[in-house]
């Protein structure tokens, strides 16, 4: 039972930092439907970025963190308005590519410039332990189970009761009648993608004492925070999270009662399977075009 | 310019409209045919992964330039045609039965992964297909009585009518060839075909599709098993070529390649296909020369610019690590696939297309023939 409880609260842990991802892809595509396969990405730069300034330029924790975060919402920016502006309105299809190519981009370009080594940074959960019981929690997972519950709250409040958050998703159904009503679009976008990228960021420097940073871990956890999206329903942010959350603790519960190598498939297949009953995903709204 | 005047329905649907297309595709088959004469060995080798990859472009073409069926799980019904060869060979099955066998498993395979691909759309089959993708990885490397596992599997040569051929031989690069050629002719046969024009009308709108009768899950099904069935006969000559599988080679990296090839091909077209996997193909080559002579041409360059031969001497070690940087290839990959989406969305066949029509229509060509039309109001979600 106790073995179930810690697997339990670690696939948890891990699903937060899925769903953490996950938001950026939400985020992005509620507001402009684009699909950003390069999220995991903006994660591993926002990680990298979160290092230079804590590891090897010595601030303080919260400082590069803060750092780190304006950066990378600057970047946010930039990207939108080099990639993916110029290509808005058409196929979506195309607009995933184009993502996929920035993926590639970011990671190489990391490369070269941080090396293939993993990093560290230190943080102040990355020590000690919370006890309750014989039950025994870190204090890194629980940060990062902490910051997913927060920055969800943030965003939901955001959407739901802010005048930019309506024009986003004014413009998310319909960008036509959005810049009618005098909702300037473009800018919106833009602050989607800064507010996407900076959510990405969260996750990367949380993630930083467990996963620890390469070029690479934008890719690896961008493929499992893409089902943790999808199962949740894309374009829902409670989805998000709670697909994260699933896929988490469902990858930790094979890895350990499951067979070696189910582990890392086992994600896979429940989303087909949900997918197969649930075409939508578990709390994506379904809408049929009228004739 | 040259104006067809078409006369009745075989007009409009004849594989060569006109005689200049004989000529010029029968001299491409003849420059193609003698190509082993001419060409290194070296370029021979790529030129069989051209023809590998073309035939993958024109299998993805059908599902994704065709019927509007984003894939990104193409690498793992390579790998079962792949498998499937290296599997049956070692019963000494012959290789015309095998290559089938191969193409067939494969085809049920996508045929299965059709049916729940059916009720999906947009970033959910993208999903789903990479889903599928990971999971036949997967088994590939636990199935070990079977597959090897990790360890791979040895592929031998090929024995076609008692005689050995060897996968660098002339003779592997005319059956790779060949098998282009017919994988071609049958998608042109299809796409003109009930079912071909069934695929286009669920690409350019399901809702009339099947508003005019169309069966769109079958038809979705269907395109799901050709592009599969075409994918695993280039499985199998894949595995020949390499002589040595295993399941790391299978990995998303290659699904999106072969995206990759028909995207910067063209998606409108099997021109396309073919386009792209000669681009993929080489630009390999292409990097390494890049690698090679680059450092030594941009110093020489530098010092006929005036600048002296100690200046010259670092601008070339400079030139030489850029370029050996690790990982440089990624970068420009990345900013080939991001350039070709935002410059040249129709690939490089919409640029032979635009270069042709430049010329035929001389002083009064305008962009706008070609521009294409952007979509504010959204559809993708409630269609």
């Amino acid at each position: 039972m106790l073995d179930f409880v810690q697997q339990l609260v670690s696939g948890v842990a891990l699903g937060c930092v899925y769903g953490l991802i996950a938001l950026g892809f939400v985020l992005v595509y509620k507001a402009t439907e684009v699909v950003n396969f390069a999220q995991g990405d903006l994660m591993m730069l926002g990680g990298f970025f979160a290092f230079t300034f804590i590891g090897i330029l010595g601030l303080n924790y919260w400082v590069g963190f803060a750092g780190a975060v304006i950066c990378m919402a600057l970047f946010g920016m930039l990207a939108e308005r080099l990639v993916v502006r110029p290509i808005l309105g058409y196929p979506q299809f195309s607009i995933i590519m184009a993502t996929i190519g920035l993926g590639y981009f970011l990671r190489s370009v990391a490369g070269m410039i941080w090396g293939t080594d993993d990093f560290k940074i230190e943080t102040p959960f990355s020590q000690g332990v919370l006890r309750i019981g014989s039950l025994v929690l870190a204090y890194d997972k629980l940060s990062v189970i902490a910051a997913t519950i927060i920055l969800c709250a943030l965003l939901y409040l955001f959407f739901n009761r802010t005048t930019l958050g309506t024009a986003m998703r004014a413009s998310s159904e319909n960008m036509l009648a959005a810049y009618y009503m005098g909702i300037p679009v473009k800018r919106v976008v833009s602050i989607v993608w800064a507010i996407s990228a900076a959510v990405a960021t969260c996750a990367g420097v949380l993630l930083a004492p467990i996963t620890f940073i390469h070029s690479n871990v934008g890719l690896v956890l961008g493929l499992k925070a893409f089902p943790a999206a999808v199962l949740g329903g894309f374009g829902s942010i409670p989805g998000a999270v709670v697909g994260g959350v699933l896929i988490g603790v469902i990858e930790s519960m094979a890895g350990f009662y499951l067979p070696q190598g189910w582990k890392d498939v086992a994600p896979y297949i429940v989303l087909l399977a949900v997918l197969l009953l649930k075409p939508e995903g578990l709390f994506g709204l379904h809408a049929r075009k009228k004739v | 310019m040259r104006f067809l005047f078409k006369t009745d329905y075989d007009d409009d649907i004849r594989l060569f409209p006109h005689s200049g297309y004989v000529v010029s595709y029968g001299l491409l088959l003849a420059v193609l045919l003698i190509a082993p004469y001419l060409l290194s060995s070296y370029l021979m080798s790529q030129l069989v992964f051209v023809c590998i990859y073309a035939i993958v472009g024109v299998g993805l073409m059908i599902l994704t330039g065709f019927t509007g069926q984003a894939s990104l799980g193409h690498a793992a019904f390579l790998a079962i045609g792949a498998y499937t060869a290296a599997y049956l060979q070692q019963f000494n099955v012959p290789f015309p039965v095998y290559f089938l066998a191969a193409g067939l498993l494969t085809g049920v395979v996508g045929a299965l992964v059709g049916f729940p691909a059916l009720r999906l759309q947009g970033i959910y089959l993208v999903i789903a297909t990479i889903s599928f993708a990971f999971i036949v990885e997967e088994i590939l490397a636990r199935w070990e009585s079977v597959t090897h596992g990790n360890e791979g599997m040895r592929v031998k040569t090929i024995q076609l009518l008692g005689t050995t051929v060897s996968r660098d031989g002339p003779i592997f690069y005319y059956i790779c060839l060949a098998v282009l050629v017919l994988t071609i002719v049958g998608t042109l046969n299809l796409l003109r075909s009930p079912t071909g024009r069934a695929f286009v009308a669920i690409r350019d709108s399901e809702t009339a599709a099947r508003s005019m009768g169309i069966n769109v899950s079958l038809y979705k099904v269907k395109s799901f098993a050709i592009s599969a069935a075409i994918t695993g006969f280039a499985g199998v000559l894949f595995a020949h070529k390499l002589s040595f599988i295993s399941p790391e080679m299978f990995t998303l990296q290659l699904s999106i390649e072969f995206i990759i090839v028909i995207l910067i091909g063209g998606t409108f077209s099997l021109h396309g296909a073919v386009l792209g996997a000669i681009f993929l193909v080489m630009i390999d080559p292409f990097l390494t020369y890049l690698k090679d002579d680059m450092p030594g041409v941009i110093s020489g360059a530098a010092a006929t610019l005036g600048a002296g031969p100690e200046r010259a001497g670092h601008i070339q070690d400079a030139v030489a690590a850029f370029a050996s940087a690790n990982g440089l290839k990624g970068a420009i990959y990345g900013i080939i696939i991001v350039a070709f989406v935002l410059f040249e969305p129709l690939g490089l066949y919409g640029r032979w297309l635009k270069i042709k029509l430049f010329f035929q229509l001389f002083p009064l060509y305008k962009r706008a023939t070609f521009k294409r039309q952007k979509i504010y109001v959204k559809s993708e979600r409630n269609r």
